[in-house]
């Protein structure tokens, strides 16, 4: 077990160069850098322009650029954002509690209707309830993210005015950030009543960000758990004399489970993609957000950072889940 | 009065290429403490019979017979409640496949509980007590320790004595081993038979045994009922079936044991399979690989008594339809 935790870690050591290189070059690739993005169309006299650039170390060679970059990631330093001059670090440990809020919310929406509905479908494989489960899980896995967050915005909010449009927290209330996770905050702050206005925040951005890996869950719990059913030990309880549920429930879904917790496990990766949209529609404080302005202001060291640090944050997760696979399959867990 | 009691037993598929059927009319008693041993190959009907009086048969089979009881309670109309409380309970059911039969996530010892507690609420210390006292029963060392042992960790001998402890936990009165052994090295096989013939003859359960191997059968079975293409072909206490069998498959079968091809220079064998969905003959289902078929076996003959049993052949005497 050690020695497979041990390579699965020594893996994630060219992941992480990778995405180094990845998030240097691609956004160099985009047209325009910082100074000219800042500039806008006033222009600027060429030889300031070059004195901005060489403040910047933008004059130097890009593989040389990039060697300093890497040198300071190693040691720990991400860099400044160009617009705020913060600390990259920094900026991503205040804006990313945001995000993991609304991520397990996302989350915990897709395996509360996720799981049931394709337990059920299977169970009732080719009946109506199997077909609408399969019908609305494909629909909700081809709906383009921030076409279904303007549907929702436009339905619960404007018209029903049930909801409330963006942003994490009404103006009426202020509530001190502590933990960063605004649900925790808000429950232990004085102010009467924002943690429902905060919890009112959250229920669109999370159903829209948590559809794709609704439809996920719903489809692999349906095929993983029509597989379990046709297996001998299915046979077996039945024979024991088990009711339904416990068939069901206990020895089928157990089984079924395992395949299903790595594909959760995957869409971890699927959710901050997507936190980056429904972030942007629902104007919600998180990474995702801060990362699309700090590709429209091009500001490297930010976005970098921030791509580099999301990656870590999936490879982490999905290492965690592997690791924990061993709970789930007791076939793994006696493995020497 | 016999424990079950089964006439005229039919079980169709619902399958791509139209309704096939797997068990044709047939009929099966046991008697309270009898052993039964269902005999022929695969694809003759003899797991699918079982799975009907345990009603485990998936859902595009349907089931019908002019009766079928156990202990003079009706199986056909079985309410869902009562055929759980049956179920495990006073018929038990082992399966060939011992390895995948045990669910893969859950101990040795939480599978044999669960049966105790669904039908006889125990639970705690009682429980533990019980599921040892089973896993000594069915000759499995340091059973303590073995509570805790996940499937995987177990032979597939041991993993079929834990099902046998399972089987038997709650006493029940019908036993029904489906090819108990066919998994299992050979050696292995006569540990397992001799087990379900000793806890057998202890408890007074009744018992059927299916296989496909007459050697099986001879050791164990009081009456055989031979099975061919989903139907019986001949049912006689074990005895006379072996010293004189009246049908030519179970003569066939009988000529296919090793030992008694003693003296021969190739082990003889039945040519063809079992006629499958597509290929059932009129007439006789054996004829198309039976030596002594003549022009009599185009109709097909009834299930006719012989002797002390039934035979369905155009040769037995009064079996001329």
């Amino acid at each position: 077990m050690l020695k497979f935790i041990a390579t699965r870690i020594a893996l994630l050591i060219p992941t992480f160069l990778g995405v180094t290189l990845l998030a240097f070059f691609l956004i160099r690739l985009v047209p325009g850098d910082p100074i000219e993005v800042r500039l806008g169309e006033r222009g600027i006299d060429p030889a300031r322009l070059e004195e901005m650039r060489a403040q910047l170390g933008l004059d130097k060679p890009l593989l040389e650029q990039y060697a300093d970059y890497l040198a300071g990631v190693l040691t720990g330093d991400l860099g400044r954002s160009l617009i705020t001059q913060t600390p990259v670090l920094d900026e991503f440990a205040e804006l990313f509690p945001a995000t993991i809020e609304l991520s397990l919310c996302a989350i915990l929406f897709a395996l509360i209707i996720g799981l049931p509905a394709g337990v059920l479908a299977a169970v009732k494989r080719g009946g109506p309830l199997d077909h609408g489960v399969m019908a609305a899980s494909l629909t909700g896995y081809s709906m383009p993210i921030f076409w279904w967050g303007l549907l929702l915005i436009l339905f619960f909010s404007v018209i029903l005015g049930w909801t409330p449009v963006s942003g994490r927290l009404s103006a009426a209330y202020y509530v001190e950030p502590v933990t960063g996770f605004l649900l925790i905050d808000s429950w232990m702050s004085e102010e009467e009543g924002a943690f429902l206005d905060a919890l009112h925040h959250l229920v669109l951005p999370s159903i829209v960000l948590g559809t794709i890996p609704l439809a996920v869950i719903a489809r692999m719990t349906r095929s993983s758990m029509l597989e379990v059913l046709g297996e001998d030990y299915i046979r077996t309880a039945r024979a024991k004399g088990l009711g339904l549920f416990r068939i069901v429930g206990l020895h089928a879904l157990r089984n079924a489970m395992i395949p299903v917790a790595t594909v959760i496990g995957l869409q971890v990766g699927t959710l901050l993609a997507g936190a980056i949209l429904t972030e942007t529609i629902f104007a919600w404080p998180g990474i995702g957000k801060w990362l699309i302005e700090s590709i429209n202001r091009r500001d490297y060291p930010a976005l970098q950072g921030g791509v580099l640090l999301v990656a870590c944050v999936v490879m982490l997760v999905n290492l965690a889940v592997d690791l924990l696979y061993g709970l789930l399959n007791p076939r793994i867990r006696h493995a020497k | 009065m016999p424990l079950l009691d089964i006439k005229d037993l039919s079980v169709t598929f619902a399958t791509a290429r139209g309704p096939f059927r797997a068990v044709d009319g047939i009929d099966l008693s046991v008697e309270p403490g009898e052993v039964l041993g269902i005999v022929g190959e695969s694809g003759s009907g003899k797991s699918v019979t079982s799975l009907a009086v345990l009603g485990l048969l998936a859902d595009n089979a349907s089931v019908t017979a002019g009766r079928m009881q156990f202990d003079g309670q009706d199986l056909l109309t079985l309410s869902p409640k009562a055929r759980r409380r049956l179920n495990g309970g006073q018929v038990a059911m082992i399966f060939q496949e011992p390895m995948s039969s045990l669910n893969p996530c859950f101990t040795v010892g939480f599978q044999i509980g669960e049966t105790l507690a669904q039908h006889e609420g125990l639970s705690g210390k009682a429980l533990r007590h019980r599921c040892i006292a089973l896993l000594e029963q069915v000759g499995i060392p340091a059973p303590e320790s073995r509570l805790s042992a996940f499937p995987h960790q177990l032979s597939g001998g041991m993993s079929q004595r834990v099902m046998i402890a399972m089987a038997i936990a709650c006493n029940p009165r019908l036993l029904i081993a489906d090819e108990p052994t066919t998994a299992l090295d050979v050696t292995i096989q006569r540990q397992i038979l001799d087990l379900l013939r000793d806890l057998q003859r202890e408890r007074g359960m009744a018992m059927i045994l299916i296989t496909h191997d007459m050697g099986v059968v001879a050791e164990s079975a009081h009456r055989v009922q031979v099975m061919y293409a989903g139907q019986v072909v001949e049912n006689r206490p074990a005895d006379s079936l072996f010293t004189a069998p009246r049908h030519p498959y179970t003569a066939a079968l009988l000529d296919a044991l090793p030992e008694r091809a003693v003296g021969r220079r190739r082990l003889p064998t039945i040519a063809g399979t079992v006629p499958g969905i597509t290929d059932r003959p009129t007439g006789c289902l054996f004829q198309p690989r039976c030596g002594l078929a003549d022009d009599r076996c185009g109709t097909r003959p009834p299930l006719a008594t012989d002797g002390d049993g039934w035979t369905r052949c155009v040769r037995v005497e009064g079996a001329t339809a």
